[in-house]
């Protein structure tokens, strides 16, 4: 291909903690890989597994999941369930063949805009070393969003 | 209601890597409910197939599909389209509903997604507990409602075995004796003379393939119609 790998990460996140830590880091003038492309999510307790590994057919490079901190929930435990997910989507995806390290959970709060930055930086160098995503290469890589909003529907 | 688990991924996909096109096919009730074969999980495992038939390089397609119950021909005939656009059909639902697929479609390839581990309850998020071996014989109103079958791994039909400690059984110390909770539940319920009579042994009939008839239907389907 000639083209310079640039990986493209998938990020969901809780529009109270990790979306709102985004935000500020933007504020802050942070400097992180442009890599991220952010879902906005009411709650990570939505994320899930199907959304997962539709997001790595669709050719994600990596995905990362970021919640509130272990008991800052605002709907309680959301954020458990999606620990707990998503450890489930990393067995299924090593059961594939992709692996499971190109996934991750965060636990981000609103005020850790400096944690969001560091996680980008952890799965964008994550990715860079894992290599390109082998699977959605002969087919269009719609937005990550928009697969989310296919299965919504 | 029946519990199922899915079986290795490995089995799964070496059993479907021989057909182009296969239907993940669903079912909406018992492996439903216990988190192994209903719509979702059809899908995730769709998903995982198509990723690992994507990274091996096969050239093969998988569809979705879930019926409200696989174990009854009304429901089953609504796949019959997609069954048609399908090579094979891999089935999540319980060895009975695997077997009625097969006999509905059967000049096409039925596999098998899960393996049928027991009657059972739930007995928190995500645990099932085994509580019946349908062996056509209830004795749950002698017993307390506690099933020696089920629950003592020798199946005595009247124990306490010697084995039993603290009420714990010798097969492993973290279970509970079944006859010692026979014992509690008819003692609290004013019963224990239910433990006099011997229980004599069992019919094995329960060995040759089951049918039955609702008595209501009985006319319908006696010999003479």
């Amino acid at each position: 291909m000639g083209e310079k790998y640039e990986p493209k990460i998938a990020a969901l996140i809780c529009t109270y903690c990790t979306y709102t830590a985004a935000d500020m880091a933007g504020s802050m003038r942070l400097q992180y890989p442009p890599n991220v492309r952010v879902v906005k999510l009411l709650c990570t307790g939505k994320v899930d597994v199907i959304y997962l590994l539709e997001i790595f057919k669709a050719g994600a490079d990596a995905v990362m999941v970021s919640g509130c901190e272990i008991g800052d929930c605002h709907f309680l435990e959301g954020n458990l369930r999606a620990k707990e997910r998503v450890a489930h989507a990393k067995t299924l995806l090593d059961e594939a063949g992709l692996g499971g390290g190109r996934l991750e959970m965060f636990h981000i709060g609103a005020s850790d805009a400096p944690k969001w930055a560091q996680a980008v930086l952890t799965m964008t160098r994550r990715a860079l070393e894992l290599g390109p995503n082998p699977l959605g290469r002969s087919r269009p890589r719609p937005a990550a969003a928009q697969i989310v909003e296919e299965h919504r529907a | 209601m029946i519990v199922a688990q899915r079986k290795p991924f490995a089995e799964i996909a070496e059993a479907a890597a021989g057909y182009r096109r296969v239907l993940v096919a669903g079912c909406g009730t018992c492996v439903a409910v216990c988190l192994t074969g209903g719509e979702k999980e059809a899908g995730i495992l769709a998903a995982q197939l198509d990723i690992a038939a994507q990274l091996g390089e096969r050239e093969q397609a998988f569809g979705v599909a879930c019926v409200e119950r696989q174990c009854d021909r009304e429901f089953l005939d609504e796949l019959a389209a997609q069954v048609a656009e399908h090579d094979a059909v891999l089935s999540l639902a319980c060895g009975a509903g695997i077997q009625f697929l097969a006999e509905r479609y059967p000049d096409t390839p039925v596999l098998a997604g899960v393996n049928t581990t027991f009657i059972g309850i739930n007995n928190d998020v995500g645990v099932w507990g085994e509580r019946c071996r349908s062996c056509r014989d209830c004795l749950l109103s002698v017993t307390g409602g506690v099933c020696p079958i089920a629950l003592c791994p020798k199946g005595m039909l009247n124990g306490p075995c010697g084995g039993a400690e603290d009420g714990k059984c010798e097969t492993d110390r973290e279970r509970d004796c079944a006859w010692t909770l026979i014992y509690q539940r008819l003692e609290n319920t004013g019963r224990l003379a239910n433990l006099e009579p011997i229980i004599t042994a069992r019919n094995h009939q329960a060995s040759l393939p089951g049918r039955q008839v609702h008595p209501a239907y009985e006319r319908r389907y006696s010999a003479h119609e």
